[in-house]
């Protein structure tokens, strides 16, 4: 273990995300404002979480590629009283994404007013980063033309 | 394939208190339930050869009963673990490994004295934590409740029509003495209760309680040696989908393929069929959860629950009883209320239930855990085909 991964086990917030040698890549990316997914190379599905192995073929043949980060808004919800992390003290949504490439995650739609007025499910997002400290989250807002 | 009824219910058992229960552990909980499970059942740990518990370790809990089990399990899964052991437990007896389960469950949810308590969903590293907890903040009435403006969106169900499965599971907790929340309330006043994480407001979530809980299964010809009518276990399903922190893995999450899979299972093994049903059991962590059941489970439709519910159906007078004891939003809810869920079910079979439907005949309970990662399904009867 690294000194770096054993200072994030320790210290780190309980809901600061903590990779693992095998998501590494993903996260990575997103230090680098790159949203990186898995393809598998057998069955070109692209899939998310990070795995080395493909839940759709079983495959362990995958790699990581750079998605385009296109995605939509499928359903979310507008939490009231956000964790302190977050450093809001308003209402922030809590959303499911679904990417052009096919998967659904977990994310947050920031850089827009957080009312159902604003987010519309179906409306285009793109992704976009944020950060805790060291640690770059992966985050959606609305696409440009609508901004 | 296992038999309908060839294993029976012959010992269950809240903990002597539930609700605010600030002097007793999780761990004092489960002893307490299953003391008084043992009691029920008119046996002592010696006559127990199979045990599970789920959110402590098995031979901790096995050893301060003083159970010394030749078969274990410690399935975790959320909320429905006790529901998926007592599926374990049923496959375990059948063969041959034990005779005898003991199933226990306690958790100090309200009081937070999860002594001895293990198990935790959003442990770091792992996939939970990583993609989905942060969004959410590790809130439950955030993010298991993603899908339900999808549905709403879909199917028109308007706020008033989903607020009304609250004031009918309130309906039914007015005459349940040790329900926690038993005043009459409106479609107004759920509406009015403060927003949580929009569209949901605090009367569509669970409460929040200390509660413990146990059931003793065995072979059902050793039934007859009990003190108890036995409640025969009919038939069981069971599934896993998405994730513990987020319904994001649910590939279809208004027609989700893992209830569907549990559901048909139990209707297929207990070869019971809808209209069989008397009493209903969906556990509702948050509002939607009955609306998502009743259409899995194939009651009614995609995109019917909400109106079914909305009409009165599963109230007081309705044509499917459901969740009798006033469920998670009324009666109690620990943070895991599976046990709960399957105690009512057995009261109801027992004609114990403080709201005791009529004959009831054969019981349903479906249960969900990790928010939307696990579900199970359990056809539970007065009598064996
Ligand atoms: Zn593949």
């Amino acid at each position: 273990m690294t000194s770096r991964q054993a200072k994030t086990l320790d210290m780190a917030h309980p809901l600061i995300p903590v990779p693992t040698p095998e998501t590494q890549p993903y996260w990575d990316g997103c230090n680098q404002g790159i949203l990186r997914i898995n393809r598998c190379n057998a069955c070109n599905d692209a899939y998310f979480p990070p795995a080395p192995i493909c839940p759709h073929c079983s495959s362990t043949d995958v790699k990581f590629f750079d998605a385009s980060g296109e995605a939509t808004l499928y359903s979310y919800t507008i939490q009231q009283k956000p964790p302190d992390l977050w450093g809001t003290q308003g209402p922030r949504s809590v959303a499911l994404v679904k990417l052009l490439e096919g998967p659904m995650l977990t994310s947050s739609i920031i850089n827009c007013e957080q009312t159902p007025e604003t987010l519309r499910l179906d409306m285009p997002l793109q992704a976009t980063f944020t950060s805790f400290g060291e640690t770059t989250v992966l985050c959606f807002e609305p696409t440009e033309e609508q901004q | 394939m296992i038999p309908p009824g060839a294993t029976a219910i012959v010992g269950a058992a809240e903990s002597t208190e539930i609700g605010t229960v600030p002097d007793v552990s999780s761990a004092g909980l489960a002893i307490d339930a299953a003391a008084n499970a043992m009691r029920d059942a008119g046996i002592t740990a010696a006559d127990i050869d199979g045990f599970t518990c789920g959110y402590f370790p098995v031979a901790d809990m096995s050893r301060q009963l003083g159970i010394f089990p030749s078969w274990a399990d410690n399935t975790v899964v959320g909320g429905c673990s006790w529901m998926f052991q007592l599926r374990n437990a049923i496959a375990a007896i059948h063969a041959g490994y034990c005779s005898t389960v003991l199933i226990v469950y306690g958790e100090s949810g309200k009081s937070t004295r999860r002594l001895g308590q293990s198990g935790d969903a959003g442990q770091r590293g792992g996939i939970g934590q990583q993609f989905d907890m942060l969004h959410g903040g590790g809130q439950a009435a955030a993010t298991f409740t993603l899908p339900v403006l999808r549905y709403q969106h879909e199917y028109g169900l308007s706020d008033e029509d989903l607020a009304a499965g609250a004031v009918s599971q309130r309906a039914w907790a007015v005459d349940v003495p040790r329900a926690t929340l038993r005043e009459p309330t409106s479609v107004d006043e759920v509406l009015d209760s403060p927003m949580v994480a929009w569209p949901i407001r605090r009367a569509m979530c669970c409460l929040v309680s200390d509660a413990g809980g146990a059931l003793i299964v065995t072979s059902a010809d050793r039934a007859a040696d009990y003190p108890k009518p036995p409640v025969y276990v009919l038939g069981t399903g069971g599934a896993l989908e998405g994730g513990p922190m987020s319904p994001a893995g649910v590939r279809e999450p208004l027609r989700p393929e893992f209830i569907r899979t549990s559901g048909e299972a139990a209707f297929a093994s207990s070869g019971i069929t809808h209209s069989d049903v008397d009493h209903l059991m969906i556990y509702d962590a948050f509002i939607h959860t009955p609306i998502f059941g009743l259409e899995g489970l194939g009651f009614v439709d995609y995109g019917e629950g909400g109106h079914f519910i909305a009409e009165g159906h599963t109230a007081p007078g309705g044509k499917l009883p459901m969740n009798t004891s006033g469920g998670g939003l009324s009666y109690a809810h620990t943070g895991a209320y599976g046990m709960l869920c399957m105690l009512e079910s057995i009261r109801q079979v027992r004609g114990e239930a403080a709201n005791q439907v009529p004959d009831v005949d054969v019981a349903l309970c479906h249960g969900w855990g990790g928010y939307w990662s696990a579900c199970a399904t359990l056809v539970f009867g007065a009598n064996a085909p």
